[in-house]
């Protein structure tokens, strides 16, 4: 099937006609080399200012297409656009620009932050890193009173965070240098439920606050539900759906985005014995 | 706050029994007081509970309450440097700080883990591992125990490296491979989390079926997860038990303030039920 695609007047990302295969490990050393296709002529837009939800299941492509998204992998086919100029070919330079503009939240906070750096040295590592030119420290605490932290957390190694701390440090941290775009990658899958209500609730304001667009990839459709207003559904490498989650959820047209639905976990009324 | 709570069936109970029902009614896992200090500081404190064959009980709490710590106590694979008092007693053998390779047959724990890629070796082949773990299984064997979990081609498998199979396909091997042990405890350390619904749904009902014949520890975060398979829940929070209840009771009148806001956030983070419904979801 086809995906339709979700018409937006000045989409800030877009992927054309975008092909990604993987060479699997050879049985033997004769063996033929197999190709597993990740996915092929995908194209897709998104607007600047869209909250986008990504769903499927495990090995769908989605990890697969984030890493494109981020320009850490390059598509083997297609074209990746970010506000109309083309990303792939593109030098070191607009790369690192484009990686400035679009920031990342990643899934599990504890294993990407430094367990030995502190909250500080964190929140300020990219704002020196791509030299920033205003005051860094009071652009630390800035950001830290915007999730939440209170600045008394500077000194605190990352190993000694919550669960919910290291996830609002690695916001802050997407957030220090002003991007444009976030893209988060299963941000509350390691959290428990008045947590993920947080971190939803956070992400809703520092979008607003800011003007930014978020693309999340989530196995939470209830959470994509509350915070996105458009859901992009894959499965084996193509987007099935790409409308606004409220028509999705009230209408899913493919079998597969049924079956998803249908396996949401619920709180039983009567608990199996 | 409930600090120690003994939610089973107590030894007072048990006066009067013959010897052989009481070893009947001896639970499967037993811990009695378990206290545990990481450098100095006091990570689990005082916690006890009891699980008897068929059960499946679930062990809740926010990310950092020491859950996963008390599984991997009574795993025996605590981190390095630990220091740990209180019993463990895993079909009347007590194993407190015993690691499984010194533990008598009766004291071994079937254990799942929550990272299927790293509990499987990256560099062999699917098949090799599975002829490592069950030497004497015949072909028929391995297929059925395969079949058993929904993974039944196995020309295709075998060939296969772990990271060449999908997260809900190695967690369900993972599963089988701990179905193959003859312990009669089976600990699962969050093994739903990071899987998408639909994979979590068939993990799920694997674990339904592999704890038919033994006593389930179910270790998670998520409460919607555990309600699908658990009937008895056990509520931590910065070390401590604060609540164990059957899962009925706790979903319908949640005692600590802890097990209040789990409960209603995992209300309030339902699909609004009119589009749940039109969706075929039961709510």
């Amino acid at each position: 099937m086809s995906p339709s695609l979700h018409l937006v007047t000045e989409p800030f990302l877009h992927l054309h006609n975008v092909s990604r295969h993987l060479s699997l490990p050879r049985a033997f050393w004769r063996a033929p080399v197999e190709r597993n296709v990740l996915f092929s002529h995908l194209s897709l837009s998104i607007g600047r200012h869209e909250r986008i939800g990504l769903v499927g299941t495990s090995g769908c492509g989605k990890s697969s297409l984030l890493k494109i998204l981020l320009a850490m992998d390059a598509p083997d086919s297609g074209e990746v656009f970010c506000d109309g100029v083309q990303l792939r070919p593109g030098s070191a330079r607009s790369l690192r620009e484009y990686r400035r503009r679009v920031q990342y939240i990643p899934q599990d906070p504890a294993s990407s932050l430094p367990p030995g750096h502190t909250v500080g040295q964190i929140v300020a590592g990219p704002l020196k890193h791509l030299g920033y030119n205003g005051e860094i420290w009071s652009r630390v605490r800035e950001v830290l009173a915007q999730v939440g932290l209170n600045e008394t957390l500077l000194q605190r190694k990352a190993g000694a965070l919550s669960g919910g701390q290291a996830q609002r440090v690695a916001i802050a941290r997407a957030l220090a240098i002003s991007p444009e775009f976030l893209i988060a990658d299963e941000p509350v899958s390691g959290l428990d439920l008045p947590l993920r209500a947080q971190i939803r609730q956070l992400l809703q304001q520092v979008t607003q606050q800011n003007g930014m667009g978020l693309l999340m990839v989530t196995h939470d459709i209830s959470m994509a539900a509350g915070l996105c207003e458009r859901l992009l559904v894959m499965h084996a490498g193509q987007i099935i759906e790409d409308r606004a989650t409220q028509d999705i959820l009230r209408l899913p047209h493919h079998p597969h985005t049924r079956q998803l639905l249908q396996a949401i976990p619920h709180l039983p009324l009567t608990v199996n014995g | 706050m409930l600090s120690h709570i003994k939610w089973s069936m107590t030894m007072s109970g048990l006066k009067g029994m013959t010897a052989e029902k009481a070893k009947k009614c001896e639970p499967v896992l037993a811990v009695e007081g378990l206290t545990l200090w990481i450098a100095g500081e006091k990570r689990i404190s005082d916690v006890s509970f009891r699980i008897h064959a068929g059960e499946r009980v679930c062990l809740l709490g926010a990310s950092g309450c020491g859950k996963s710590l008390t599984a991997k106590t009574i795993t025996g694979t605590p981190p390095p440097g630990v220091r740990i008092s209180g019993s463990i007693r895993v079909n009347g053998v007590e194993v407190c700080g015993k690691h499984p390779v010194v533990r008598p047959q009766a004291g071994r724990v079937a254990t799942v883990f929550q990272d299927s890629s790293t509990a499987l070796n990256p560099l062999m082949t699917l098949g090799k591992q599975l002829r490592l773990a069950l030497p004497a299984a015949c072909d028929g064997e391995i297929t059925a125990m395969l079949e058993a979990v929904g993974l039944g081609d196995i020309p295709r498998f075998a060939a296969r490296y772990p990271a060449e199979l999908s997260g809900g396909q190695r967690q369900r091997l993972c599963i089988a491979l701990a179905m193959q042990s003859s312990s009669s405890l089976l600990v699962a350390d969050e093994p739903t989390t990071a899987l998408d619904v639909l994979t979590q749904q068939s993990v799920v009902d694997v674990m339904r079926k592999a704890s038919e014949a033994r006593a389930l520890l179910f270790i998670t975060h998520d409460i919607t997860v555990a309600a699908q398979l658990c009937q008895h829940a056990l509520v931590m929070e910065n070390g401590r038990l604060v609540e164990s209840a059957s899962m009925a009771q706790l979903l319908s009148q949640p005692q600590h303030p802890y097990t209040q806001r789990l409960v209603q956030a995992a209300k309030q983070a339902a699909l609004p039920s009119q589009i749940a419904s039109l969706c075929g979801v039961a709510v």
